[in-house]
């Protein structure tokens, strides 16, 4: 099977370096080419990098609880450049404070994006569903 | 004595460099007007005659020459995204010594084969998609681009995957079609090395000829490249070195001219201080950069336009004042200033016109505050450590005061986010040698390093 693209970083004014490695090994390990984009990506170069390597996912991160500013609109921008069905995958802390995490999932669902992950979900979760939703996995 | 002769046919003049090998000196520089319309060896004679000869005639062991006739070396570059392929695909062209006359981005629409067709480029440059990225957009522009009445010379430097069946379309209409690697092969990644020596040898093996250059090859042995290659290739031997000979480390070589002004920089850019992140594009360690607006005398009524209020605020001038002096200059683009007032002016102008194209040629750095405290970001060439600044072109040398022209390439403490040298020595290449140099290192590179290094002196 062709080697599936998927393009990874850190959104907005976020520096949080770690989780970004250990994402990029993860799913390079899983058989996946990642471009990694790194932190402090803005909505535009997750567009242009999946524009230009043909990307079939964007998988966002946000670790500073400002996730949800920063992810807004990024699917209709996305749509607008004619990569309007991508697979887009967010998760990290991605809201302020303690809140209910069925709520902040309902608000990210709605921003368009297809799968929301909570605070320390392991990597392998969302390569199972990538896998899934990419019609990698002979159920 | 073993003379080499070395000839720039640029666009107003033709150039002629002589230089003896062994004694390493110049034996005599000329000009004369270029001559393409009628025969382009005219103008080469007439610059030639005007050296003396000696007594028992010239024997040149060699005899090169580029050319910036008839127009340069005329690109028109496409790729996907603007600030991705298509600015990789810039990049590869202006570093072929090419005027790039438009950058296309996305699918090529037909208004965009309207451009195509009116300014004539010599040479298309198709990009876009990274290695098995996106291939759609160049198959389309390869199917659009071979719609044209015209057959030009393509190199395509795209997506590997369908490079081969863009270039199948493509051969329908246009030759030569020249396959190089990729100008983006991995997202982040430029490469533009395969693409540039693909550039050259159609400029060679198709460009001179239709230019009407190769009359000049019955005489000389070959012209060799584009001006400004020869330029970036002699600044490129300046600032490495060769063999045992060192050269002078990294350099910017700013290149005021009437129409545009060329910054050239040979250094890596890295960050200077520490934890600072790098974004956008990774810069070519040989690094060239053209801007249009920014000429002394054929765009000076531009130029004046971008600089506005610093220039009248560095000169104390009225607006009429400036646009007196900016008719004499439209009547004779080659006038050189007659009074201390006028001169004035001249210095002011040229120092906005080195300031703004550095500016646009070194990276910024920007601070971003994120709720751990403030973190720097670097987009380009940080060249705050350079030590070398060089200039040359026609209105540098003719110039009265040089050195306060290109002061305006040093950094601005009020505009600390442009990491311009913040403390160089200033370099003035007095000769006019760096594109003859850039000949010469074809022949010996050894000899061309340590007559650069003698001939361009310090202001």
């Amino acid at each position: 099977m062709e080697q599936k693209t998927v393009v990874l970083g850190v959104i907005g004014s976020d520096v949080h370096a770690v989780g970004n490695r250990i994402l990029d090994f993860a799913f390079t390990q899983a058989g996946f080419k990642v471009i990694n984009i790194g932190v402090l990506a803005t909505q535009e170069e997750f567009i242009h990098s999946a524009i230009e390597t043909n990307a079939d996912a964007l998988l966002v991160s946000s670790l500073y609880g400002h996730g949800e500013m920063d992810c807004r609109g990024l699917r209709e921008k996305c749509q607008e450049t004619g990569i309007g069905k991508i697979i887009m995958y967010v998760g990290g802390n991605l809201v302020v404070g303690k809140q209910d995490f069925e709520s902040v999932k309902e608000r990210f669902l709605a921003m368009g994006f297809d799968r929301v992950y909570p605070p320390g979900t392991l990597p392998d979760t969302p390569i199972e569903d990538l896998r899934k939703d990419l019609g990698m996995t002979i159920d | 004595m073993q003379a080499v002769l070395l000839i720039d046919f640029g666009s107003t003049y033709t150039k002629v460099t002589i230089v003896d090998l062994e004694s390493e000196n110049i034996l005599g520089t000329a000009r004369a007007g270029t001559t393409i319309e009628t025969n382009i060896m005219d103008g080469m004679n007439s610059a030639l005659a005007q050296i003396p000869e000696p007594a028992e005639g010239w024997n040149f062991v060699r005899k090169l020459a580029c050319s910036s006739a008839a127009g340069g070396l005329k690109m028109i570059a496409s790729g996907l995204v603007k600030e991705l392929t298509a600015e990789a695909a810039r990049r590869a062209a202006l570093g072929a010594g090419a005027r790039v006359l438009e950058v296309f981005s996305y699918e090529l629409t037909q208004k965009d084969l309207d451009r195509i067709i009116v300014s004539k480029p010599d040479i298309l440059l198709l990009a876009g998609g990274t290695d098995g990225g996106n291939r759609e957009v160049i198959l389309k522009n390869a199917e659009m681009l071979s719609t044209l009445p015209v057959s030009l010379p393509v190199v395509i430097a795209g997506n590997k995957v369908v490079s081969g069946q863009a270039a199948d379309i493509l051969g329908k209409r246009h030759t030569p079609v020249v396959i190089a690697d990729n100008v983006m092969p991995e997202l982040g990644v430029l490469s533009v090395e395969s693409a540039r020596l693909a550039i050259r040898e159609v400029y060679l093996t198709h460009i001179i000829q239709a230019k009407g250059l190769d009359k000049a090859e019955e005489f000389l042995e070959r012209i060799m490249m584009p001006t400004p290659s020869a330029v970036l290739s002699a600044a490129e031997l300046l600032a490495q070195g060769y063999g045992s000979e060192p050269g002078m480390g990294e350099l910017i070589i700013v290149d005021v001219g009437g129409a545009t002004t060329d910054v050239h920089s040979i250094a890596k850019g890295d960050p200077s201080k520490p934890s600072v992140m790098l974004k956008g594009l990774p810069e070519p360690y040989v690094k060239r950069t053209v801007e249009g607006d920014l000429g002394m005398r054929y765009s000076s009524e531009a130029l004046v336009e971008t600089a506005g209020k610093p220039l009248l605020d560095n000169l104390g001038w009225t607006d009429d004042q400036v646009l007196d002096q900016l008719s004499l200059y439209k009547e004779d683009p080659w006038r050189i200033p007659q009074t201390a007032e006028e001169a004035k002016f001249d210095v002011a102008m040229g120092r906005i016109a080195v300031g703004l194209a550095v500016d646009r040629h070194v990276g910024t750095i920007e601070v971003v505050y994120t709720p751990f405290g403030a973190s720097y970001v670097q987009n380009g060439k940080d060249l705050t450590p350079l030590a070398v600044v060089i200039g040359t072109g026609g209105v540098l040398l003719h110039h009265s005061d040089p050195l306060e022209i290109l002061r305006g390439a040093v950094f601005n403490p009020q505009e600390p986010t442009i990491l311009k040298p913040q403390d160089p020595s200033f370099y003035l290449d007095k000769e006019y040698i760096l594109a003859a140099m850039g000949l010469l290192r074809e022949v010996s590179p050894q000899v061309a390093l340590r007559m650069m290094k003698k001939y361009i002196v310090k202001l």
